[in-house]
């Protein structure tokens, strides 16, 4: 292998953006007609990288310098890297539902005849691409009637249509089930025996594993190592130690358990129904706890579910629950809707604060009192405004949000900020379980550990917490117990003492329940 | 989004008179509309030469106006909760022609001993305005079931409403124009009664003056007192001095135009029910939960639901309460008209979004103000008045009006484009980049980072 000529070298690839390097002095050589996996853990800068060298981030956006086929490149967008055929994949596809295969497969590149399109070499062109990738369906179906495997082939398609030379999938089997993951890994093994190569990044280690030439792990934005799947005799373990294998910062709150007091949550045989997929089960006969005073994490890698427990747990905000049960104090509790929810002591803070957590458009004071206006109205629902504002004045103190005054508009916060508007928010509603989904997520260092103490803070009251997160030093730094989650399914229960990132990771990428 | 660049204690005095006017995000631009309005007056009073404030044009203005501006206090909850209502003028029609025939139907059918004809008049009246309201609930009630409960887009429930409402007023009204009689011109057309010895002033409008007088310092007298008795953060006295005096001086000013008109004119009923409904409204949208809950649902309705606010509620609430008040609308221009014809109406529903819009409103939802939508109103009506006194042709006016609107917009839209400091506060702080303001908070509302470490879809998919 070693005497194969490279296709790709990047070089000394630094990328930062206000206040965080996401990439720095990263190398990544990728040698023609090869498979190459890019393995870390979420927020390694996997995405930033193939990012910068599809000419996303375009060049003078990044120093250092990329090298393919021989000469140096320097794409200012998207369209120059596809033009040098390099073609990226998403993990959300960027295929149109409401159009055709055929009219998918030559968007922006339609073959024309006297400036009309010419449908029939079109046509022609999507059977021969479809045949390649092993897809039977009429080139005439629309999109939205294929599942996310067969789209997913249109994609590379598409790709081929372009003459692609370089074939990056960003996390390409997340969203399919084993038989569409297995077609596609043969498919892109099958592309490499005509010359593509292929970088794929993907949280599935099996996966890697199986198909892989070569891998490069990244973590915190630099480059581990480069390991040779055969030469090396690399396997699973062997690359968790590359991706966890990080020095834990003393960055957590002292924590001994003590404070921890009875169970008072209890969920039992949870499952529930993916709300447009109906055969496709996104929480499956699920059963877990929660102490009070307790910090429980859930470990799990995107897509696992851990979203989609949270929030069907959550007045069924999403989903279909077609069986389970939850126990409160004793008592067996039905949650129809968010209002029931919070009425019964819970609050979601959602890991999309932009999207699900904050309306944008508020400013501060109004955020923080917008789960419980009851709170500061009167019977009759009239807002004590002076009452809201020196409830959010007392948020911002505790919580130390930097802002001038609570009439400030949320959008000018910062991310670490706003996630502390989110959390008052909920705080304001007095919750006895808080879930917590990512809390942490694209937010400083600094930010991070106020946020884990307000989180040990509040289990110190006697609040029972559920953390999650894909970050396991954060998880093992935080949380009491953990549970993991794969693909809907509750693997493991660790309790702090036993949880290392090793045994974490296997559970979280695997049914199994041996220990690593 | 106003962005305030400066330091709370520098721009502290401005932050809190743009407070009069709502919420400190959407303030500012209400204040540049406000200064709008105020710019157009002068211009037309100098233009005319002086007729613009003349105490007969502007009791004419309020008459013409109210339905209009009555109509924009509704829209204003549409598109903040991120609907529209193109149907508000037909719905209008439509009320008004089962107003009409009833009151025709009472007129004859009710009978009062001699000289109690003001009393049936009275009555009549009454029953008409409820009858007005319920038929626009029951209306948006319709419209608010498809809306809210079944999920059709407003924008296509009211284009049916348009039509189907519009049909049903000449289908009942046989596309004839029918008349009331003449007592019933009382709420479109009537004024403050006059009473009491006469000074040259109309006594009854110089007593609401005063009592609105009254109304604003006591306000600001109770702001204070509350905010010192909790010990909230209290803006300097000065603010709340130029606050009262300011809005002292247009009511003594409004005061001295209505009481002065030609004799038997004062401060037109209609002004009296646009006032009621204003300080209503105003105070549903800035103080109650259903009014928060508007906001919640048109500026965010994912985090809306997720921190549970009803969402099918709040949808059935604007647009039954739109409908509502295109019911009182109609009446008002019935009474005014003292008819009802198979073109009443029409356009209407546009002169409302347009004020809306002009009065700061966004198109996506979740911003605007039911002061900021009548300054809005204000502005069109100003604008339509001073044009035909000074004889510009309709055609004309028509034009100016639409680039008005377009313009009012792109200003706005241009101010907020990638996140930039809005034009005001470029204005108020020439150069200043607010970005580097060490002072305020950390500004990064879009953070490429925060990209960076989330690359995967955030929601469940």
């Amino acid at each position: 292998m070693a005497n194969e000529p490279t296709i790709l070298e990047m070089r000394s690839i630094t990328k930062e953006f206000p206040g965080v390097k996401a990439l720095e002095n990263v190398n990544l050589t990728v040698k023609a007609g090869e498979i190459h996996s890019i393995c870390g853990e979420n927020g390694a800068g996997k995405s930033t990288l193939m990012k910068v060298l599809s000419g996303v981030y375009p060049y003078g956006s990044y120093t250092g310098e990329i090298i393919y086929q021989g000469s140096e490149v320097r794409f200012r967008d998207i369209g120059q890297s596809e033009a040098a055929g390099i073609a990226i994949i998403h993990q959300e596809l960027a295929l149109i539902p409401e159009l055709s295969i055929t009219e998918n497969i030559f968007l922006g590149n339609e073959p024309t005849k006297f400036g009309a399109i010419d449908w029939v070499a079109a046509h022609r062109g999507a059977v021969d691409l479809l045949a390649r990738v092993g897809l039977n369906d009429d080139p005439d179906t629309k999109i939205k009637s294929l599942g996310v495997g067969k789209q997913q082939l249109v994609e590379i398609a598409k790709a081929l249509n372009k003459n692609v030379k370089l074939l990056i999938l960003d996390e390409p089997t997340a969203a399919l089930n084993e038989g569409d993951s297995q077609h596609l890994l043969d498919l892109i093994t099958g592309l490499k025996g005509r010359g593509v190569t292929s970088i794929m990044i993907s949280h599935k280690l099996n996966e890697i594993e199986q198909i892989s030439d070569s891998i490069t792990i990244l973590r915190d934005g630099r480059t581990i190592e480069t390991l040779d799947v055969k030469a090396d005799g690399v396997d699973e373990n062997r690359i968790i130690k590359g991706m966890v294998g990080r020095v834990l910062e003393n960055r957590y709150p002292e924590h001994d358990g003590s404070a921890i007091g009875d169970v008072f949550f209890e969920v039992r045989n949870w499952t529930v129904r993916h709300p447009t997929v109906p055969e496709r089960l996104v929480a499956k006969n699920s059963n877990f706890t929660v102490r009070r005073g307790e910090v429980v994490g859930f470990a799990g890698l995107m897509g696992a579910g851990r979203t989609e427990l949270a929030m069907s747990l959550f007045g069924q905000s999403y989903g279909t629950l077609v069986s389970g049960e939850i126990i409160m104090n004793g008592e067996p509790i039905r949650l129809p809707n968010v209002t029931a929810a919070i009425e019964h002591g819970l609050a979601y803070v959602s890991e999309d604060r932009k999207a699900l957590g904050l309306n944008l458009l508020d400013d501060i004071k109004d955020s923080i009192v917008s789960a419980k206006l009851t709170k500061i109205s009167t019977k009759r629902g009239v807002i004590d405004k002076l009452k809201e504002h020196v409830v959010a004045d007392e948020y911002r103190g505790e919580l130390r949000i930097k802002t001038p005054t609570v009439d400030e508009g949320v959008n000018k916060l910062s991310g670490g900020n706003q996630q502390k508007v989110v959390l008052a928010k909920w705080m304001f509603t007095d919750p006895e379980l808080l879930i917590l989904d990512e809390p942490t997520r694209g937010i400083d260092v600094g930010a991070k550990t106020e946020i884990y103490n307000i989180i040990r803070e509040l289990a110190a009251r006697g609040a029972g917490i559920v953390l999650i997160s894909s970050e396991l030093p954060e998880l093992l730094g935080v949380a009491d117990r953990i549970y993991t989650i794969f693909e809907g399914r509750i693997t493991d229960e660790l309790l702090i003492s036993d949880a290392t990132p090793e045994r974490l990771m296997k559970s979280m990428t695997s049914t199994k329940k041996d220990a690593a | 989004m106003t962005v305030t660049p400066a330091p709370a204690k520098k721009s502290g005095g401005i932050r809190d008179l743009s407070k009069m006017f709502g919420g400190s995000q959407s303030g500012l631009r209400q204040f540049g509309i406000l200064g709008a309005l105020v710019l157009i007056i002068v211009i037309f009073e100098i233009l005319t030469g002086g007729k613009t404030l003349d105490p007969g044009n502007v009791i004419n203005i309020v008459r013409a106006n109210a339905y209009v501006l009555i109509l924009a206090i509704g829209m204003v909850q549409v598109i903040i909760a991120g609907h529209i209502d193109l149907s508000v003028g037909s719905v209008a029609a439509f009320v008004n022609i089962i107003v009409v025939i009833t009151v025709r139907q009472l007129n004859t059918v009710i009978v009062f001993p001699e000289g109690q004809e003001n009393l049936k008049g009275i009555v009549i009246v009454l029953i008409a305005i409820v009858l007005a309201l319920a038929i626009g609930a029951a209306v948006g009630a319709w419209q608010g079931f498809w809306v809210a409960y079944v999920g059709v887009p407003a924008f296509i429930v009211t284009l049916a409403g348009m039509l189907i409402f519009r049909g049903a007023n000449q289908f009942i009204g046989n596309s004839t124009p029918q008349t009331v009689p003449d007592y019933f011109g009382f709420i479109g057309g009537g004024y403050i009664p006059d009473f009491g010895p006469d000074f040259g002033f109309s006594n009854g409008t110089l007593i609401l003056g005063l009592i609105a007088l009254l109304a604003v310092v006591f306000q600001e007298w109770r702001l204070r007192r509350r905010q010192s008795s909790i010990g909230a953060a209290m803006s300097p006295l000065w603010v709340s001095v130029v606050k009262v005096s300011a809005m002292g001086a247009v009511i003594i000013f409004a005061t001295y135009l209505f009481s002065t008109g030609r004799v038997g004119t004062s401060f037109p009923v209609p002004g009296i029910v646009l006032v009621i409904l204003v300080l209503l409204y105003s105070f549903l949208t800035n103080n109650t939960i259903m009014g928060r809950h508007i906001y919640a649902v048109g500026g965010n309705w994912h985090a809306a639901e997720l921190s549970g606010v009803k969402i099918k509620r709040v949808n059935f609430f604007v647009m039954m309460n739109m409908s509502m008040l295109a019911g009182l609308a109609g009446v008002v221009s019935v009474s005014r008209s003292l008819a009802s014809g198979p073109g009443d109406g029409t356009g209407w529903e546009l002169d409302a979004i347009a004020a809306v819009f002009i009065g700061g409103a966004a198109v996506s939802g979740g911003i605007g103000t039911v002061i900021g939508s009548i300054i809005g109103g204000l502005v069109i009506a100003v604008l339509n008045n001073g044009l035909q006194l000074l004889h510009v042709s309709t055609d004309q006016v028509q034009i100016i009006k639409g680039l008005v609107l377009l313009i009012a917009v792109a200003l706005d839209v241009l101010s907020k484009r990638n996140g930039g400091p809005s034009l005001l506060s470029r204005f108020r702080r020439p150069g200043g980049d607010f970005a580097d303001d060490s002072n305020g908070p950390a500004v990064n509302p879009t953070s490429p980072a925060e990209e960076s470490s989330r690359p995967q879809s955030t929601t469940p998919n």
